[in-house]
């Protein structure tokens, strides 16, 4: 931590600290007052106008504008919820996947005759390099222009869903990618006698994987699963792009009534904040109780290897 | 796929344009990170208070709503972000100093939002030097300065490259959110535009974009890998 940086202060230490302390509140406090209160104050931006609706229940508005802000947050939730599931589920079967071909990449098919092995060794290798490609890609790919092309080249060829599914599908090819990867590199950083001991007792490459793998490689990788549904969560807000009516979109509409963007906005970023803050807390709590779980486990159990850890901090660090 | 030809100079104009307000973000969020970060490991508690505060709105708030903040807030704070219309980046980055100011919103947004992602990496590749390390030089006599600049920092640099990476790929990304924030003829806005209002088949347009936004991630993402397996080969 960053208190290794300096000494425990002596007593001239610790007067500097509060001298410095105090100017450097009256600084910022002056510089919100003179940049941020002032101006915003002349344009009459705290007059409650502006914010009765939103804050003052025996305001007429009041009720209705919280009405319309909860439906945006429950299809907010609604959209999190889905595509989160959704691209668990397609993240895991795409790292089983993966490591299933890559485990097949080396087969020679020895009992099969000569056509039927090659035939087979071109299908494994051909599905490995596919995957990767479509790894590549959807990773590298922005995910607001994922949902866009979702929404827009669905209908060209004949399908048309809600926009919630639009937003769902969009999301879910991301995030199911990246949980792919995240699964997939927890997998391969464990331990490899893990791998050989369960070969050892005569499980299949499947059972390997379904059994003494994936299940490990969740456990490790859990805060940077976490911190990835903040991500989901923060990229519902995307939904504006293709109308559908999230908490943003909500917002825009009360704003297109009210006219008063700066106040609908911060009750806005305020919930959001609180969810994501909430779930972050969470995210270095499930981390604490795990490193503790190992230490206590006894000899057996090990640190990751510090590639995975650092894989797993800039998960946490990208979101 | 004839519009890959006839519209190749609107890819390429995207092109350059998401580049840009690319490289000034990251320009801005580096130094603005680099600030921040320093306000959080600093001794004294309310410029730590201020940094911490910082990272906790911007990183939990939506890139999207940090946009619609800078461009509805900034003009009711009387600025128009012409503090942005620096005369010699002008000549090269053309956009800093037109009349309509959503781009400089955009990039303002932008590289606010990326700083608290900065910060978090910086701060990471500081947490993972090793305590004894810092404890010793303090030991020797160095003072905060000296034990940042000579020990401290030459040796979180190398646990912040892969993160700082990442973070800037993932800001390469969000950038194309300002095609929907009145920034026109950025990558995702000349996707809207010529698959809507001009009317080209959608599969050509969507693979010319696709190819536009893969040329910046997938090498610079790539590049990160090869630092993180030499990382991980030195450290064994």
């Amino acid at each position: 931590m960053s208190s290794v940086l300096y000494d425990v202060p002596g007593p001239r230490q610790r007067r500097l600290t509060l001298i410095l302390s105090i100017a450097a509140t009256i600084l910022v406090l002056a510089g919100a007052y003179y940049l941020i209160y002032l101006p915003l104050d002349e344009k009459g931006q705290f007059s409650m106008e502006l914010w009765g609706p939103l804050i003052d229940p025996s305001n007429e508005n009041f009720f209705l504008v919280w009405e319309r802000i909860w439906v945006g947050i429950k299809n907010t939730l609604t959209a999190a919820v889905l595509a989160i599931v959704a691209s668990l589920i397609i993240g895991t079967l795409l790292a089983v996947l993966r490591l299933q071909l890559k485990s097949l990449a080396g087969n020679r098919y020895a009992g099969l005759s000569a056509p039927v092995a090659y035939l087979l060794r071109g299908l494994g290798n051909g599905l490995a390099v596919l995957t990767r490609v479509c790894v590549e890609v959807f990773r590298g790919l922005p995910v607001v222009i994922t949902i866009f092309f979702v929404a827009r080249g669905f209908p060209e060829f004949g399908v048309t869903l809600g926009t919630l599914w639009y937003l769902v599908i969009g999301l879910t090819i991301y995030n199911g990618v990246v949980i792919a990867e995240i699964l997939r590199s927890g997998m391969e950083g464990l331990p490899f006698g893990q791998r050989e001991a369960a070969v050892a007792i005569g499980l299949s490459p499947f059972q390997t994987t379904t059994l003494i793998l994936l299940p490990q490689s969740f456990r490790i990788m859990l805060p940077a699963l976490i911190s990835q549904l903040v991500v989901v969560l923060k990229d519902t807000s995307l939904g504006f792009i293709i109308s559908y009516e999230e908490t943003l979109n909500i917002g825009k509409q009360i704003i297109g009534v009210l006219s008063n963007p700066i106040q609908v906005y911060f009750v806005i970023a305020v919930l959001f904040i609180l969810v994501n803050y909430s779930l972050s807390k969470l995210a270095q709590y499930v981390q604490r109780r795990l490193s503790q779980g190992r230490k206590t486990a006894g000899p057996a159990a090990q640190a990751p290897p510090a590639a995975l850890t650092a894989q797993a901090e800039s998960g946490i660090a990208a979101m | 796929m004839n519009v890959l030809i006839d519209k190749f100079d609107v890819f390429a104009g995207g092109f350059w344009l998401t580049l840009q307000i690319c490289v000034l973000a990251a320009i801005g969020a580096l130094i603005l990170g680099a600030v921040v970060a320093v306000l959080r490991i600093s001794p004294v508690p309310p410029l730590r208070a201020v940094g911490t505060a910082y990272v906790t709105v911007f990183r939990n708030m939506p890139l999207t709503v940090v946009m619609f903040f800078a461009a509805f807030a900034l003009p009711a704070l009387g600025s128009n972000a012409d503090f942005l219309r620096i005369p010699g980046l002008e000549v090269v980055f053309t956009r800093l100093g037109t009349d309509l100011p959503y781009f400089r919103f955009a990039l303002i947004a932008l590289t606010l939002y990326t700083a608290a992602f900065v910060c978090e990496a910086l701060r990471s590749g500081i947490n993972a030097v090793p305590p004894g390390q810092a404890e010793a030089a303090r030991s020797l006599g160095l003072t905060f300065g000296q034990n940042l600049r000579y020990v401290v920092l030459p040796q979180s640099w190398k646990a912040s490259i892969v993160p700082l990476g990442s973070v800037i790929i993932a800001m390469i990304k969000n950038s194309a959110l300002i095609g929907f924030f009145g920034v026109v003829g950025d990558l995702s806005q000349s996707a809207d535009q010529l698959t809507s209002a001009e009317g080209y088949a959608f599969i050509p347009v969507a693979i010319g974009i696709s190819i536009g936004y893969l040329i910046m991630t997938v090498p610079l993402g790539a590049l990160l890998d090869r630092i993180e397996r030499r990382q991980a080969v030195a450290a064994r």
